[in-house]
């Protein structure tokens, strides 16, 4: 008798797994209406960038047409020419995807170098933590914006590569001192220690059971910079001291502003790029949001 | 606490060891050196002569020797000669750097004055109508890049409404000294500290509300009101107090995002200042301006989280780095 009842009621038990990570970040995003709706946009701009981006004839785009100097909106050119009559609808789609492309391998690459410094300072602690944070506090303390266009302004043959490797040089250090504190705390707790007792080597413990446990911190992290990568990058190319000319931005698209006949009456150049950059970065941020009330139980919809 | 400031103290002289060094070696590694920009009003100088020169300026020493050099002079406050302006380094600066404090000031004060009592409204009366519309606007302002948000300012209330001024830091035509140069400086910085003003409140406004959302839940809070102290005495006195030093404190932070902000608003308001002194040189290849500025810059964001840093552990004790 007692034996019956319990076969059902361990069934029970064993079925009720909790959630991983991933599915309730994706319950949380699909909750939350501002962030779906985000995502869904953000999608759509992306696939048509990329997409129209492959067709896109780049001659035709990139072609002096001394005729039709800053002509306004037409059939023809959707949004217009810019000051040598170069098609701005072109520049904008190529624009927003070396922005994009640009402003992810910056993440990406920080990202790496964030979570392998953070990881090994926060695990192993003591001379190696103390050294690398002196580091990081260090970098952290530099202008960065103003060290950035020096460097831009007198690295010899500058390419996207170096520019890429420029801002990565700066960018690593929040991310690594974030997963520091993190591992930090995660190295406390009782299944490391019991890990530990049982031989598994450090590595491992490093892999397989600490970062798995930080993936939700990382994935959040991670988004937000993107979009102020994304802002960063559009930023110093509006400066000029972004993406070198061979490789347009939506900064460069705006920095025809700086021109104030430009800025004032023929807002078709500078304008919708100005547009896309505030609403790429609105979605990324609204995801990143709804992403991090995930991460942190106390503050999700449900 | 005296401990903890020597301690603090310590820490930065590595640090400003290092942003010496790491400016002096920028400097080294800009092509051409200070005699090039001399030189390029000179043209009839021979190479014998510029030998000499060389020699006689150490341009020729190891590069120790010219690192103490620099050092010496920098804290004797020679900074070296602007080849583009031929003028001294400092005087250059003293032109620029009050217009910059100026604008840097007003955006501080304004972000105070319209964050500080969002963060009381957002916290007192968490999820009503008003705190989910600030919260909305401080999530905006977090994701609006500063120089979209700038441009579309000086579209909207400079160029099409008209009623800002478009550029400059004082209408030229006005004699110094009167009101009316006063109004129009005025009048010149109110769209820029308002741009930079409007998106630098979401760090104010988030620590209030999480403060006040933690504090109004404490005992000694209930006390008070079982005690039947008035509700606005209760938040005045009691609740608000703890918050707003820290608020205070944070201040010297914000020196490397003014410093990055007042690159930006000052190339697109056209204004005098630092920022814009800094990108022309870049252009110009005015290096000892460069080296002076970014020297300048860390120094006073150093200077600035040492402030912080010190201010915050006086009070909250549980920060002090042992």
């Amino acid at each position: 008798m007692k034996a019956e009842l319990g076969g059902p009621q361990q069934v029970e038990v064993q079925t009720e797994k909790s959630p991983s990570s991933f599915s309730i970040m994706w319950r949380e995003l699909v909750r939350d209406k501002l962030a779906l709706g985000s995502l869904i946009l953000l999608s759509i701009i992306l696939l048509i960038v990329y997409g129209s981006s492959l067709i896109l004839d780049k001659e035709e785009i990139v072609k002096v047409d001394l005729l039709s100097i800053y002509a306004p909106p037409s059939s023809e050119h959707w949004l217009g020419t810019d000051y040598g009559g170069r098609d701005i609808f072109g520049q904008l789609i190529i624009g927003a995807r070396n922005s994009f492309t640009i402003g992810l391998a910056i993440t990406l690459i920080t990202g790496f170098i964030g979570l392998t410094v953070g990881l090994i300072a926060g695990y192993f602690g003591g001379v190696v933590d103390n050294i690398i944070m002196r580091i990081i506090d260090f970098i952290l303390v530099l202008p960065f914006l103003m060290l950035v266009i020096v460097f831009v302004a007198i690295v010899p043959k500058y390419n996207v590569f170096t520019f890429i490797l420029i801002m990565s040089a700066f960018l690593w250090t929040g991310k690594a001192r974030l997963i520091r504190a993190k591992t930090l705390a995660e190295r406390e707790l009782d299944y490391v220690s019991a890990s530990k007792t049982l031989g598994t080597p450090d590595w491992k413990i490093i892999v397989r059971e600490i970062l798995p446990n930080l993936s939700s911190i990382i994935i959040v992290n991670l988004t937000l910079n993107l979009a102020g990568n994304i802002g960063i990058e559009s930023g110093l190319s509006y400066l000029g001291f972004g993406l070198p000319e061979s490789t347009p931005s939506l900064g460069t698209l705006v920095s025809y502003a700086m021109n104030p006949d430009v800025l004032q009456n023929k807002w078709w150049v500078w304008l919708p790029a100005s547009l896309l950059i505030l609403v790429m970065m609105l979605c990324i941020n609204f995801i990143g949001q709804a992403l991090k009330r995930a991460a942190d139980a106390r503050q999700r919809l449900g | 606490m005296l401990k903890f400031i020597l301690r603090r103290i310590v820490i930065m002289i590595p640090q400003l060891f290092l942003l010496s060094i790491l400016v002096f070696l920028l400097a080294k590694a800009m092509p051409g050196d200070a005699l090039t920009g001399r030189l390029a009003n000179n043209p009839k100088m021979d190479a014998q002569t510029l030998a000499e020169m060389k020699e006689k300026l150490g341009l020729n020493d190891p590069p120790y020797v010219q690192y103490v050099r620099w050092i010496k002079n920098l804290m004797q406050g020679d900074l070296g000669i602007s080849y583009i302006h031929q003028q001294p380094v400092t005087d250059l600066l003293s032109e620029r750097i009050g217009n910059t404090l100026l604008l840097s000031a007003c955006i501080l004060i304004l972000s105070y004055i319209i964050a500080i009592p969002l963060g009381i409204v957002s916290g007192r009366w968490t999820n009503s109508l008003a705190d989910k519309l600030i919260v909305g606007y401080s999530y905006l302002s977090f994701a609006t890049p500063l120089f979209i948000f700038a441009l579309l300012m000086l579209f909207v209330f400079g160029f099409i409404l008209g009623w800002f001024p478009t550029g400059g830091s004082v209408n030229i035509q006005v004699e110094k000294g009167t009101v009316d140069y006063y109004i129009s400086k005025i009048n010149h910085l109110i769209l820029p500290s308002l741009s930079g003003a409007l998106l630098s409140t979401v760090g104010t406004i988030q620590y209030l509300r999480n403060e006040i959302i933690d504090t109004k839940i404490k005992d000694f809070v209930k006390t008070a009101r079982a005690k039947g102290v008035p509700e606005s005495r209760i938040y005045s006195r009691h609740i608000l107090r703890n918050s707003f030093l820290p608020i205070a404190a944070f201040l010297g932070y914000e020196i490397t995002g003014l410093i990055g902000g007042s690159i930006f608003l000052e190339s697109i308001f056209s204004y005098p200042g630092i920022g814009q002194l800094f990108l022309q040189s870049i252009m110009q290849r005015d290096y000892s301006v460069i080296t002076a500025l970014v020297m300048i810059s860390g120094l006073a964001t150093l200077l600035g989280t040492l402030l912080s840093d010190i201010i915050l552990s006086a009070v909250d004790p549980r920060i002090r780095i042992e």
